[in-house]
């Protein structure tokens, strides 16, 4: 209806404004994008803000051949999509027993997950990173995957916990008449009903644990285990990168959110706008 | 009740991988984490047990407080300004454009002012850091050839740019949250009301308020998880100053990570996270009361 706004403001004022704040808003991916494809001499020549006179992949090739990018993109991929499968199972079952199964001390359990996900996680971080150092698993992907898997399973606990308890008990009672065990019900019926709240969660722990920095920074420290933006870091200053070169490693760790994003726009909206995520 | 109890036995095998991955991967490092800050350790030598030394070394430690100090400006760039900003592009946006012209104009800026929020944070800091590398930084470079050479700087490495730097990098990254969770919430903001407060020549503050009253609930969990994220940001200054010049952008993530695995004194690291722990868990406590409260109230 625009009744808030609609009498003060004249609409050219406010689309200049809006536009100029785009812009702004954008220009870092302009500015990254543009000269990812420019030689350094082009660069020292011309500047940062002219589209590039030729499209060269040189500046992105060579960084993508020095930090071995596939293996960098490997990695997250494997850890990240592990995390996903293995923490969306890991909160189907625990929120199967607590939202579903209402065992006792139920609500004394949600409140331990809920404050493991608030937890800062240097103050796990020694003795983590201490742990995995004794038992062998240092510097591997699997260590990174089980702390994830246990860290993201409590935020998603909470939340599918949340929505089983308005699951439909009449489904449940029914199937129980008809002879079926707590198994049973979980893989025939309580699975395929919540596979559209289990989608979100997947989504979501798989973006974060491509996200994560702290963690996988202490405990993945060889090149070959590094995931992407670890390696993009610890690579800023390094192997004597040029300015173009820079630039194109930049523009490798915005490429595949970006991707990301387009895949799981819909999922993505519908968690964040639940408003309760994150 | 006897019917549910009965009902809920057996389910709590479902429970068991959960619990013991739980116990080893979070309770117990937390708890061990709470054990190494009673001590001096270097993490090779056996601990030795110092009681609260360590805290006290906290509290009257001037980095830790420029830290704390930092982490308390780190909120204004990440949860106040965004909010406000938010705010109002989204009752702007929800408001107007979207009447004006319409509802895909509306998503169109929507997207683009989110788009930041989609990298991970050391991304936008790797991006941000070649913008204003003070060598062949584009920032420099603009400036120059605009004639205000003279604002040129070395925004990262320099003690006076550096955090306002960090800080101006946060609010373009953390704008688009408000803005999508607010601009979904304005869909229960009941237009007969906005229509009647116009009738009544409300003013635009008032009509804000109404607007405010009705998404408050998403406010509160905006300005909540925002206020955690900005006590545990790490890896911006990670990849952007590593917590320099001097001091000048430590945070106490950072400091905690240095003295955990640069200076070898892990005892002191643990006491800094502990602290940390406390103040986040008590915020948390202290917003869901607040929730509960105004749930209440209504």
């Amino acid at each position: 209806m625009g009744t808030l706004t609609r009498k003060y403001i004249s609409p050219a004022i406010a689309m200049i404004v809006l536009i100029l704040l785009l812009v702004i808003m954008l220009f870092p991916f302009f500015i990254i994008a543009i000269n990812a494809f420019k030689t350094a001499p082009e660069y020292a020549a011309r500047g940062p803000l002219v589209l590039p006179s030729t499209i060269s992949f040189d500046s992105i090739i060579e960084f993508w051949e020095r930090v071995k990018f596939s293996g960098k993109l490997l990695n997250s991929f494997i850890i990240s999509i592990s995390v996903a499968v293995l923490a969306t199972g890991l909160s189907l079952l625990n929120a199967y027993a607590l939202g579903i199964g209402k065992i006792k001390g139920m609500s004394v359990f949600l409140i331990i997950f809920v404050v493991a996900n608030t937890l800062p996680h240097e103050s796990l971080a020694y003795p983590l990173y201490y742990i995995v150092k004794a038992i062998g698993l240092y510097d591997t992907k699997i260590s990174v995957i089980i702390v994830f898997t246990v860290i993201q399973s409590a935020f998603g606990t909470y939340l599918l916990s949340n929505v089983f308890s308005a699951f439909p008990r009449a489904l449940l009672e029914a199937a129980k008449i008809d002879g079926a065990g707590k198994g049973q019900i979980l893989r025939s019926i309580v699975f395929p009903m919540s596979i559209p709240t289990l989608s979100v969660l997947f989504t979501f722990f798989f973006i974060w644990t491509w996200n994560e920095f702290f963690l996988p920074l202490i405990m993945l420290v060889s090149n070959k285990n590094q995931t992407v933006p670890i390696a993009l870091t610890v690579t800023q200053g390094q192997h004597n990168m040029d300015v173009t070169m820079a630039s194109a490693s930049a523009l490798l760790g915005v490429l595949p959110c970006i991707i990301f994003f387009i895949i799981f726009q819909r999922t993505l909206t519908k968690g964040i706008t639940a408003g309760s995520i994150k | 009740m006897k019917k549910i109890e009965k009902s809920s036995q057996g389910y709590f095998v479902f429970l068991i991988p959960g619990l013991i991955l739980f116990l080893i991967v979070i309770a117990f490092p937390f708890i061990a984490n709470l054990g190494i800050s009673l001590t001096k350790w270097n993490g090779v030598k056996p601990p030795q047990f110092v009681g609260f030394a360590n805290y006290h070394k906290v509290f009257t430690d001037a980095v830790f407080w420029a830290a704390f100090r930092n982490n308390l400006l780190m909120i204004i760039a990440v949860t106040i300004i965004p909010t406000i900003l938010g705010l109002i592009l989204a009752v702007f946006l929800f408001d107007y454009v979207s009447t004006r012209f319409n509802m895909k104009v509306a998503s169109f800026f929507r997207a683009g002012y989110y788009l930041p929020q989609i990298l991970p944070v050391a991304i936008a800091g790797v991006v941000w850091g070649w913008i204003l590398n003070p060598g062949y930084g584009a920032l420099n470079w603009i400036l120059t050839r605009v004639g205000l050479g003279a604002f040129t700087h070395n925004w990262l490495g320099e003690a006076e740019t550096a955090l306002p730097s960090v800080m101006g990098i946060m609010i373009w990254f953390q704008i688009g949250y408000p803005l999508v969770i607010f601009m979904s919430a304005l869909q229960r903001v009941d237009p007969q009301i906005l229509e009647a407060a116009s009738l009544d020549g409300a003013r635009w503050r008032h009509r804000m308020q109404i607007v405010i009253s009705v998404i408050i609930p998403e406010i509160s969990v905006v300005v909540l998880t925002t206020t955690i994220a900005a006590l545990k940001i790490f890896a911006q200054i990670y990849v952007l100053t590593r917590g320099g010049p001097g001091h000048a952008t430590i945070v106490p993530s950072y400091f905690a990570y240095q003295n955990f695995f640069e200076k070898a004194r892990v005892g002191y690291g643990s006491a800094i996270s502990t602290v940390m722990t406390i103040i986040i868990l008590a915020l948390t406590v202290v917003f869901i009361k607040l929730q509960l409260k105004m749930q209440e109230d209504e």
